[in-house]
């Protein structure tokens, strides 16, 4: 477990009381945020069974190139005759786990950092700030396709590539949330007290500034995804012949020429689960502002 | 039908908030009438629904709140049902409504006097000239220093209470029939009070011009007010003239509101020092806040530091518990030296000083319950955990007088009241030596600070705990403390028992900060500019030329 989730599940054990609370919660819910969370929740399911519910293997090559709809290929074959259904489901499987490593390395790295930074103060503040100040400076896509190139392409290089680049607007956003936390009494009264940063970063200040972290935690995970299918676009990314939604959209677009919108399926994949994890942002955001209001 | 000449009319009032998706009635059928040229004052503890009738007499109601019944009439007409268009056309012109902080009301971008002009412009008048001279004229008629360059700043060049009666003027602009004062002097200094104060009444006095005058202190709206009426609960309690309630208050509550100033306790000789400073100085980077300070706290006693805001009594505060660490100076309790920064003391040390802040709001975090925010301090210093810890919560939750079934809820939860208590608590769970309250009773009702105060000192009794009581309320001082410190631009200038610094001051400022603390007649402000003359009615016009 990375350093951010488990801290992240510390205030809210305290938090939540065991109940089936979440249960009315969740009825209450809003339209939207119930069919991003059904959206979600069968992206998810699907990443986890993908041997079993696809109807071949991931880089099986199973007819001739371009097949069209049929009963034995639901969505056709691509450019080397792999089933276009089966590389859809993993491609759930390799895409969205890849985002969702590098997003929470990102946060577990910027998000501390940034704590941190608002803490100490003085010169780590200025150090860290700038240096992230740096690394922002260098275009995003260009910055990890020069440290891709580099360190070569696997997925552990990809993940910590993308997670690092992404940890700069996370830090940036933990260090600002942080900063109008420290001012706050309760935080003289915790260094009066003794009690060491770690604790002050963990306790006092984390639990205030979850739920806007949260909230970012899904936006950036959309923005991951979106960068590694242009990775992958590119070839940078996920390399063959593992599947993936931005490849796939790559190798088959030449069939678009011929008024096929098969090579869009990725990408409605990705617009549709994007989709999803906003309206269920949205929702959260809802929920906890109501929270802070009641403060 | 109404009697002619009756301005403001509001009958059987009644406005419901929204809590939780349910409405609740804060207002609870309110009536009164408002002659031209007269001024009511409003009063009651918070959640009186006095600010909520204030607004209601500009025909507005919060969001999340909404009028569920009765009538309010401006010159017989309902301003409850008047389309908004006509509303805004009244509002800042017939009715004006000064808000209590003149910071959050002025646009830091403008200078002041284009503001002034831009209240005019909206309601159509272009003469940008006029209304410049006019400002300048209402500057000086509210004893502004310089009424003809005053404008020319921006709102973060003037004083608090300056900004707050620029804040007045503006509500003057357009000749209202009807004013609103909300609480206009409740954040300012007992010194910087009289002058608005002042402002106030030039402005309704020998005018036309009404006004609702809405306070939680009895002193301050007596100065002011023809009638007084108290509200609780959102039910009026009573209204009379405000000699006849002053002196013949009809109903119970009323006599305690006006009996809430804190009972005096006798001034004690201390035996020895707890803690000694001598010639301390510190500063926020090249700003000197603190200068050459040295002062003795005796022990098992209170002493009081006062002075104006800037003077640097919280600055002492700072420095004292180790949040700021000194230029130069010592610090000495119970004969060993302190360390200067937080970081440098040990957790012995640490534990031996605690500090109890002004705002319980931000004190506490609202993300913890109360029994972890008590329960963190018994286990950080002693060691004690779960079972053990849960029962001295709530035997410390008992010996504050809350009931230990609070122990399960978050501060915003919790009573502003209830919510102090709770950080006495968090300050007595340390078993400290030395308890230094910065401002603690001041954002609190009056009724509520004296409970406070009453659990200090019988805490005090029992214990023979030393504090130190940071405070710019002088009634305050009078009741509680046994030595007085008086603080002025970071220097001591005085430093005796109380009741000598009280009755015999060595210096003017200490006299000045005496004699500005309202009294609860209302010929007090009168006879205080009478004695002093126009110079000392804004005494920080001096200091801010």
């Amino acid at each position: 477990m990375t350093p951010l989730a488990r801290s992240a599940a510390g205030p809210s054990a305290t938090g939540w009381r065991p109940s089936f609370a979440w249960m009315k919660v969740l009825a209450a819910a809003p339209l939207s945020a119930k069919l991003g969370l059904f959206i979600v929740a069968s992206y998810v399911a699907v990443a986890i069974s993908a041997p079993w519910v696809s109807p071949y293997g991931e880089a099986e090559i199973v007819g001739s190139q371009f097949e069209p709809w049929s009963a034995r290929f639901l969505l056709g074959t691509d450019n080397l005759g792999r089933d276009m259904l089966t590389r859809l489901v993993y491609g759930a499987r390799n895409t969205v786990g890849i985002a969702f490593a590098s997003t929470l390395l990102a946060f577990a790295v910027g998000g501390v950092l940034g704590i941190f930074s608002a803490v100490a103060g003085g010169w780590p503040d200025h150090l860290l700030s700038r240096a992230i100040d740096v690394l922002m400076a260098i275009p995003q896509l260009i910055f990890s396709m020069f440290l891709l190139t580099i360190f070569g392409m696997s997925v552990p290089v990809l993940i910590a590539v993308i997670a690092l680049v992404d940890s700069t607007r996370v830090f940036r956003l933990a260090r600002a949330l942080a900063m109008n936390v420290v001012t706050m009494d309760y935080i003289d009264v915790a260094r009066l007290r003794g009690e060491s940063r770690l604790w002050i970063m963990r306790r006092e200040i984390l639990p205030n500034i979850l739920s806007p972290l949260v909230a970012e935690f899904g936006l950036r995970f959309c923005f991951v995804f979106l960068m590694i299918s242009a990775l992958s676009f590119l070839g940078l990314g996920i390399q063959p012949p593992t599947a993936d939604w931005g490849s796939m959209v790559r190798d088959n677009a030449t069939l678009i020429t011929y008024g096929d919108v098969t090579p869009l399926l990725p990408a409605g994949a990705i617009a549709v689960l994007t989709i999803g994890i906003n309206y269920l942002i949205d929702w959260f955001l809802d929920k906890s502002s109501g929270l802070r209001e009641g403060q | 039908m109404m009697k002619p000449g009756i301005l403001l009319d509001v009958s059987g009032l009644r406005i419901e908030g929204e809590s939780g998706g349910q409405w609740q009635e804060i207002v609870k059928g309110v009536s009164f009438q408002l002659d031209r040229g007269e001024v009511l004052g409003l009063i009651g503890e918070s959640g009186a629904g006095k600010s909520t009738i204030g607004l209601a007499a500009l025909g507005y109601a919060r969001p999340g709140c909404r009028f569920s019944g009765g009538q309010v009439r401006f010159e017989g007409r309902d301003l409850l049902h008047m389309p908004e268009n006509e509303l805004r056309r009244l509002r800042g012109m017939r009715i004006a409504y000064v808000a209590q902080s003149a910071a959050a009301f002025f646009n830091p971008a403008h200078r002041l006097i284009d503001q002034f002009i831009e209240v005019l412009a909206v309601h159509g008048f272009a003469d940008h000239a006029a209304a410049a001279a006019k400002a300048r004229n209402l500057y000086a008629r509210l004893g502004l220093p310089d009424p003809a360059g005053f404008g020319q700043r921006y709102p973060h060049q003037v004083s608090g209470g300056q900004l707050q009666r620029a804040m007045i003027a503006m509500a003057m602009a357009g000749d209202p029939d009807l004013i609103v004062f909300d609480e206009p002097t409740t954040a300012l200094d007992v010194t910087t009070q009289v002058g608005v104060l002042a402002a106030v009444r030039s402005a309704v006095r020998g005018s036309k011009t009404a006004a609702l005058y809405i306070t939680h202190d009895l002193a301050v709206v007596a100065q002011v007010a023809d009638r007084i009426m108290v509200l609780r609960h959102g039910q009026t309690v009573e209204e009379a003239e405000t000699q006849s309630l002053l002196h013949a208050p009809g109903q119970e509550y009323t006599r305690r509101l006006l009996a809430s100033d804190p009972v005096i306790r006798p001034e004690r000789a201390a035996e020895c020092h707890l803690l000694e400073i001598d010639n301390l100085s510190a500063s926020y980077g090249a700003r000197r806040v603190l200068d050459a300070i040295s002062i003795r706290v005796p022990k098992a006693r209170t002493m009081a530091i006062v002075g104006e805001s800037g003077s640097g009594k919280s600055t002492l505060a700072r420095v004292i518990t180790g949040l700021l660490a000194p230029d130069t100076g010592t610090l000495c309790l119970d004969g060993t030296v302190l360390a200067g920064g937080v970081d440098q003391r040990d957790r012995e040390t640490l534990r031996r000083i605690q500090l109890i802040h002004q705002m319980p709001d931000t004190a506490l975090n609202p993300r913890q319950k109360v029994s972890e925010i008590l329960g963190r301090p018994l286990m950080f210093y002693k060691g004690i955990k779960s079972e053990a810890a849960a029962a001295q919560v709530a035997h410390l939750l008992e010996q504050v007088e809350l009931s230990p079934a609070l122990g399960d809820r978050f501060p915003g939860e919790l009573s502003g009241g209830q919510k102090q208590r709770v950080c006495i608590a968090r300050a007595i769970s340390a078993d400290p030596d030395l308890i230094i309250c910065d401002e603690v009773t001041s954002g609190l009702d009056p009724l509520v600070a004296e409970g406070i105060l009453d659990l200090l000192s019988t805490m005090q009794k029992q214990s023979g705990k030393t504090y130190l009581f940071i405070t710019h309320d002088l009634k305050i001082v009078a009741a509680i403390a046994d030595t007085v410190v008086v603080m002025k631009n970071g220097e001591v200038i005085e430093q005796n028992g109380r009741d000598a610094v009280l009755k015999n001051p060595l210096s003017s400022y200490t006299e000045r900060l005496i004699e500005s603390v309202p009294q609860m007649n209302s010929g007090w402000l009168d006879a205080l500019i009478a004695r002093e003359g126009a110079d000392a009615r804004n005494p920080e016009d001096r200091r801010f030329p």
